[in-house]
């Protein structure tokens, strides 16, 4: 899996750091976070996305092998959360590129996005 | 062979939002260029359109880790203007709200520290438990992260009497872990060599650059919000504000590891206090805010959190001002990495604990004469573990 | 209102060029200075009474363009916020960055934002606005246009 902060307030980025560590421990489920956009088979994308994340984000979604599946985590990546009404706002996610799931919360739990992934690695 | 290094981000997670160059010529760092603004969410404006209770949760979430702070900051100012004093029971849950995040935070920090040390270990165990602390803001806040705890005038929440002993309980634990890992890392001798005389910051650059929090105090510079304009139960009991002279990435790891035990004694005397306030009695009400100005500042884990609030009489503030303190602190860059070599900047860049969405995330290296890309974030981090694996040989 | 000992220090050096003193507390003040003394008060305030300097505020209001700078003396927890009025259509003032180097960023973002100008400044970049919003396009000016919705 690829993760892409966007103009966030980094909880969600915490707690799907979070769920690496012992407590949650997602290697058991066979997922695995990778360094490059090109390694990976998931898209995890979370924060609102401002003018300047998007060109980005179309970007590391062209260099994405396709198939690839994509995931907006927590309120800001489904519909730009709090931030949505900004000056600088160009999301929500699913405005720039498709999106297979959707997991919400400020910030989602580490069991729900958990819970998420694997619902979507069953399908 | 003189390259452009580029610093990537050190969150494991994050790939190539450019923000800082690193000019290099050889193995040294000779200039850094930092491009920001992929974080900027146009608070500031937003904040204009919510009334003052609606400003709470969007300030918030300004900063993930540094949650409560902001809150804490705001409410002092609004506090200011409409000249209210809170009740004691208020004064409590907040100090132990921010000394929580503290602890959280700063567990967080040394995860991350060890991480790009190469020591994953540390990482791991640092962010395990870190889960206890999380546990308790769900327990006590009903959240992991954005506790929404802080209204104008006292709490939302109460923290029931019958809740304390699991505190107490979890404070405890967290007490031995911290002893764990203050003696894991203060007594290692790849640590000392990684960290003792890298990235130093004198007392002359931290007043020249403005710099506040762990980051000023490391270097010898002594200032506290909680101690110097000192507000909520700090007043009320007793800690100490620990400093340390050298001003390396090592003082600043000794500092906030033993901030941590402080913490752990304010929350403790607060809770035994708190017991005698009625239990319920958590706000004052406050109807109006009048037309003025405020200003309100709060020590977040990172440093001095500032609001400004201008109020016309309406239920909108006219203008806010927020200033983290990432904002000052992330600017000594250029005095920390400059002149070091690229294996260090790593962990240089992580000593001041820049907070992500209070600065953005870090760039990657180009070679200073060819203007081609070297190195990316994680190719940095990898250095930086790459050093101390030979150290440790 | 006991007179704060700063501002009696201020009154000394700067007499008839301090416009304007409000003492709310023992902890908060405000002064009104003419803008051209600016780096002179700064000054006088960073290295001889040993103020910090925070951050600065910018903001649009009748009176035009104003600036407060919030300085923190931290022994005894002060804030003093030192005022200035800058006219609305080319409103510029002297860096600070001389100074501290603190100011630098700060300088660079009130341009981008309300259209200031920074006499003498090292750098005045983009700071945030690259990419997010257009060259000249002051947002936080011209309030009743493009204000976000209650």
């Amino acid at each position: 899996m690829f993760h892409f902060g966007g103009a966030s307030c980094n909880n969600c980025d915490i707690e799907i750091l979070d769920c690496l560590t012992p407590r949650y421990d997602i290697e058991r489920f066979g997922m695995q976070l990778v360094g490059s956009i090109r390694h990976a088979d998931v898209l995890l994308v979370n924060g609102s996305i401002n003018l300047k994340d998007k060109n980005r984000l179309l970007e590391i979604y062209k260099q994405a092998p396709k198939p690839i599946i994509v995931v907006a985590i927590g309120a800001c990546g489904c519909t730009g959360g709090i931030f949505a009404e900004g000056n600088t706002f160009a999301g929500p996610v699913d405005k720039i590129i498709p999106v297979d799931a959707y997991i919400p919360g400020c910030p989602p739990k580490p069991e729900a996005i958990i819970a998420g992934l694997v619902k979507l690695l069953e399908k | 062979m003189n390259k452009i290094i580029p610093i990537g981000p050190y969150h494991p997670l994050q790939e190539e939002p450019e923000l800082f160059k690193l000019y290099c010529e050889g193995e040294i760092v000779k200039d850094i260029k930092w491009e920001t603004g992929y974080n900027h969410r146009g608070i500031e404006k937003l904040s204009e359109s919510k009334t003052f209770d609606q400003v709470f949760f969007l300030v918030e979430r300004i900063c993930g880790i540094c949650s409560t702070s902001h809150p804490f900051a705001f409410a002092n100012c609004m506090e200011e203007i409409a000249g209210v004093e809170i009740p004691d029971r208020a004064k409590y849950i907040r100090s132990i709200i921010g000394e929580l995040e503290r602890i959280h935070s700063h567990l967080l920090w040394v995860g991350l520290a060890g991480h790009f040390l190469g020591y994953n270990t540390v990482f791991m165990w640092a962010w395990k438990y870190r889960e206890p602390v999380l546990d308790m803001f769900e327990m006590i806040t009903g959240n992991r992260n954005s506790y929404a705890m802080f209204k104008i005038g006292g709490v939302r929440r109460d923290i029931e009497n019958h809740n304390i002993p699991r505190i107490r309980e979890m404070l405890d634990f967290l007490k031995k872990k911290t002893d764990l890992l203050t003696g894991a890392v203060m007594d290692d001798p790849v640590i000392h060599a990684r960290t003792k005389g890298v990235g130093v910051l004198t007392r002359e650059d931290i007043i020249t650059y403005a710099a506040v929090g762990p980051t000023a105090r490391a270097s010898g510079v002594d200032i506290d919000v909680r101690r110097d304009d000192p507000y909520a139960a700090y007043p009320l009991v007793n800690w100490k504000v620990i400093t340390a002279q050298e001003g390396d990435v090592f003082a600043k790891a000794k500092v906030r590891l033993l901030e941590m035990y402080e913490s752990i004694s304010i929350i403790d005397q607060s809770l035994d206090r708190m017991k005698k306030e009625k239990e319920g009695e958590i706000e004052t009400v406050v109807k109006e805010i009048p037309e003025g100005m405020g200003t309100g500042r709060a020590e977040a884990p990172r440093g001095e959190v500032f609001h400004f609030v201008k109020t016309d009489g309406s239920n909108y503030p006219v203008r806010h001002k927020i200033r983290a303190p990432s904002y000052v602190n992330i600017a000594t860059f250029r005095k920390t990495c400059v002149g070091q070599t690229i294996s260090d900047a790593t962990i240089s860049l992580a000593a001041v604990d820049p907070c992500y969405c209070c600065t953005e995330r870090m760039a990657v290296a180009y070679d200073m004469h060819t203007g081609k890309k070297i190195m990316n974030g994680k190719e940095l981090i990898e250095l930086s573990a790459r050093k101390t694996s030979e150290l440790k040989a | 209102m006991a007179e704060l000992f700063e501002i009696k220090e201020l009154n000394k050096i700067f007499g008839k060029k301090i416009l304007e003193v409000v003492v709310k507390s023992t902890r908060r003040a405000i002064v009104t200075i003419e803008a051209a003394e600016i780096v002179a008060v700064s000054e006088f305030l960073f290295r001889e009474l040993q103020f910090r300097f925070i951050i600065a505020t910018a903001m649009e209001t009748d009176q035009g363009i104003e600036i407060l700078y919030h300085f923190s003396k931290d022994i005894t927890g002060l804030i003093l916020n030192v005022r200035v009025v800058l006219e609305k259509e080319n409103p510029a003032i002297e860096t600070l960055t001389g100074l501290f180097e603190g100011a630098n960023w700060i300088e660079r973002e009130m341009h981008e934002i309300i259209g200031i100008h920074f006499n003498n400044h090292p750098n005045l970049e983009k700071l945030i606005s690259d990419g997010n919003w257009a060259e000249g396009v002051y947002p936080y000016r011209n309030r009743d246009e493009g204000q976000v919705k209650k």
